[in-house]
């Protein structure tokens, strides 16, 4: 009798415990629930407003109703317009280019670099990954007062060039930087079996290592566009009209009257410069991420 | 050094002949097995002479160009200057805010003029720094926390923080810039009258807001990744220890995230020091948010060599923080990267 009392009675407290366990399990979801929707909102509205403002009639471009209203195409139209000196398609084309060439450039030079560093044991190795580390940590306007008189004393004010080479100064280290680590994660003892079965050092890493490498080389390629593609301080110092990228182009972008920002219009070249970039980066987001922070840990 | 070398079998180094090829590609048709540091030294030739070119001597350059006097038109005399050594002049000129006067000597700069700015840029340079540098490391901490819970939807979060970063810094200045317009949903949401970029403060936080909102999910990532590296047993072992919940943050969580935490805030530290486009489209660099980039930047079409002398000095601080942070705050990039011998475990 009395042990089936203290056993019930036990019983009780374990269910108590339980549903209090439980109570707070709940609790604690709810909250995760709630600060993950208070992230989504922060990351989120931003952007969104952008993309609500781009298809917004310019006549209602302060309407802050937070669905979209008034929309239209218009803007896109009066971004791509040159009427008021605006040469946003252009721009595109350049930053297109300017990203292409920078990115290339930077992933065959840097995959040599991110081989050695990544698989090869020698000399005054940490000196030389210190010295791509400080490159790609290095202050771009150290970098702008010589290059400016440079460009300048050799005319190659507003040319290609002379946005693609100092772009190279801080995609490349980017780039060997998360090679390497994406390099030191790969399955090389694949490499070992190719040797094994008769190839050389070099056939090995061409047929074996490449193929294994190129989605590495890809999430690579993609952060370097993105970096060259951002790119500003340098640009708004060495191009002209003709080579502007769209950073520059958006931030200097004109409307009708002098002292009225176009903003729905603005917006509207925001949308069209972020929007393939975020598909992208949403598309390969696992492989970004790793991307991004390879180096941080391990 | 001491781990094994890799399953590449190590012979002598080819003897005679120099190496015809540059990499991999010509290895396959000789033989020969270089050397690891030969190897080595071939591989990273391309990347060290380009960086050498668009680095190195850029500095070398600008450190030269910093000890040159500008030519140009005397400001009080109207008479054409040449250049020459000017020595140390271009530094002191900023540092003690002195500007060339009538007669070749110097006086203090006038209130408004580039070399008035140096200490409020530098000044304004480090209250961005340390007040964005706080809130991202705090929010992104908390942000990383939540993403490394398990729920419905943590893909979708994880997915989301990616968009701020994704967007160019300069669109994101334009866009905040409309969002802080006068009529603008910032004041209309806060219910403000605000004038945003009209005055000190307001500029300031506006600055720090959409820098905030940039890069955080930058910092939550690399926090991310490091709290993943702590395996979820060492918490189970704690729980049973009956370690209460701010416990096992500040015993477990915080200690073994610190070397992730140390390089993601070593990385925005160095990105905030240098920070130029926010402000610059943001603001115009008015109302005090003038960072030192920015400054360069004004002074270039002044004159070179004192924007050179400017630029070295800005390089010379954010190498001086990123010494501190490595030498005394233990934040250890070269190893956290992994560079040691092999990635393999």
């Amino acid at each position: 009798m009395s042990t089936a009392t203290a056993a019930s009675t036990l019983r009780a407290e374990q269910d108590k415990g339980r549903r209090a366990s439980q109570n707070r399990e709940k609790w604690v979801q709810s909250r995760t629930y709630i600060s993950a929707a208070v992230i989504l909102t922060w990351c989120l509205a931003p952007a969104y407003w952008m993309v609500v403002t781009a298809f917004r009639d310019v006549g209602f471009t302060y309407d802050t109703s937070l669905l979209p209203t008034h929309v239209t195409l218009d803007n896109f139209n009066t971004a791509f317009d040159t009427s008021f000196g605006n040469r946003f398609g252009q721009a595109l084309l350049n930053s297109v280019f300017i990203g292409v060439v920078v990115t290339a450039v930077s992933l065959l030079i840097g995959v040599f670099a991110a081989y050695a560093l990544a698989r090869l044991n020698f000399r005054f190795k940490y000196l030389v990954l210190g010295f791509i580390l400080g490159a790609s940590m290095f202050p771009g306007v150290a970098l702008i007062t010589p290059l400016f008189q440079l460009f300048t004393n050799i005319g190659w004010i507003g040319t290609y060039q002379a946005l693609i080479i100092p772009n190279i100064s801080f995609v490349l280290p980017l780039t060997v930087y998360t090679m390497t680590s994406f390099f030191r994660e790969m399955p090389w003892e694949l490499e070992e079996s190719a040797r094994v079965d008769g190839c050389t050092q070099g056939q090995a890493f061409r047929k074996v290592i490449m193929p294994l490498a190129a989605p590495a080389i890809f999430t690579t390629a993609i952060l370097a566009f993105i970096s060259s593609w951002n790119e500003f301080l340098i640009a708004s110092q060495l191009s002209s009209d003709k080579t502007q990228p769209v950073t520059v182009a958006i931030a200097s972008f004109a409307g009708a009257q002098p002292n009225q920002i176009p903003y729905t219009a603005i917006m509207a070249a925001g949308t069209i410069v972020t929007v393939p970039l975020v598909i992208l980066v949403l598309v390969f987001q696992r492989k970004i991420v790793a991307g991004l922070t390879a180096g941080a840990v391990k | 050094m001491a781990t094994k070398l890799g399953p590449t079998p190590v012979k002598s180094p080819a003897s005679g002949g120099a190496p015809t090829h540059h990499g991999p590609k010509g290895v396959g048709e000789d033989n020969k097995i270089l050397s690891q540091g030969k190897w080595a030294a071939w591989l990273l030739a391309p990347t060290v002479i380009a960086l050498g070119i668009v680095i190195v001597y850029p500095i070398i350059s600008a450190i030269m160009m910093s000890f040159q006097k500008d030519a140009g038109l005397d400001p009080a005399t109207g008479l054409f200057t040449a250049g020459g050594p000017a020595g140390i002049q271009n530094y002191v000129n900023w540092i003690a805010q002195q500007c060339s006067a009538p007669g070749g000597g110097t006086l203090a700069c006038p209130p408004g003029t580039l070399g008035a700015q140096f200490w409020s840029a530098t000044a304004t340079t480090f209250f961005f720094t340390i007040v964005t540098v706080t809130l991202e490391t705090v929010l992104g901490f908390w942000m990383a926390m939540i993403m490394a819970r398990t729920f419905k939807g943590r893909s979708l979060v994880r997915a989301a923080v990616l968009v701020p970063w994704a967007i160019p810094t300069a669109v994101t200045a334009k866009l905040w810039l409309f969002i802080f317009a006068f009529e603008g949903i910032a004041n209309k949401l806060f219910n403000t009258s605000i004038l945003w970029t009209g005055s000190e403060w307001p500029a300031k936080w506006a600055v720090i807001i959409a820098d905030v909102w940039k890069t955080t999910p930058f910092m939550a990532l690399l926090i991310l990744a490091g709290l993943q590296m702590i395996p979820a047993e060492v918490y189970e072992a704690a729980k049973v220890d009956g370690a209460t919940a701010w416990q096992r943050f500040r015993m477990i969580t915080l200690p073994l995230v610190k070397p992730a935490l140390m390089v993601a805030v070593l990385f925005r530290t160095l990105d905030a020091l240098r920070m130029f486009d926010l402000p610059y489209i943001l603001t115009g660099g008015a109302n005090n948010t003038t960072t030192l980039s920015i400054l360069v930047i004004n002074q270039i079409r002044q004159g070179f060599n004192a924007a050179a002398a400017l630029s070295t000095i800005t390089f010379v601080i954010i190498f001086l923080v990123a010494f501190i942070f490595v030498r005394f705050l233990g934040a250890n990039v070269v190893e956290q990267s992994g560079a040691t011998g092999k990635g393999k475990k």
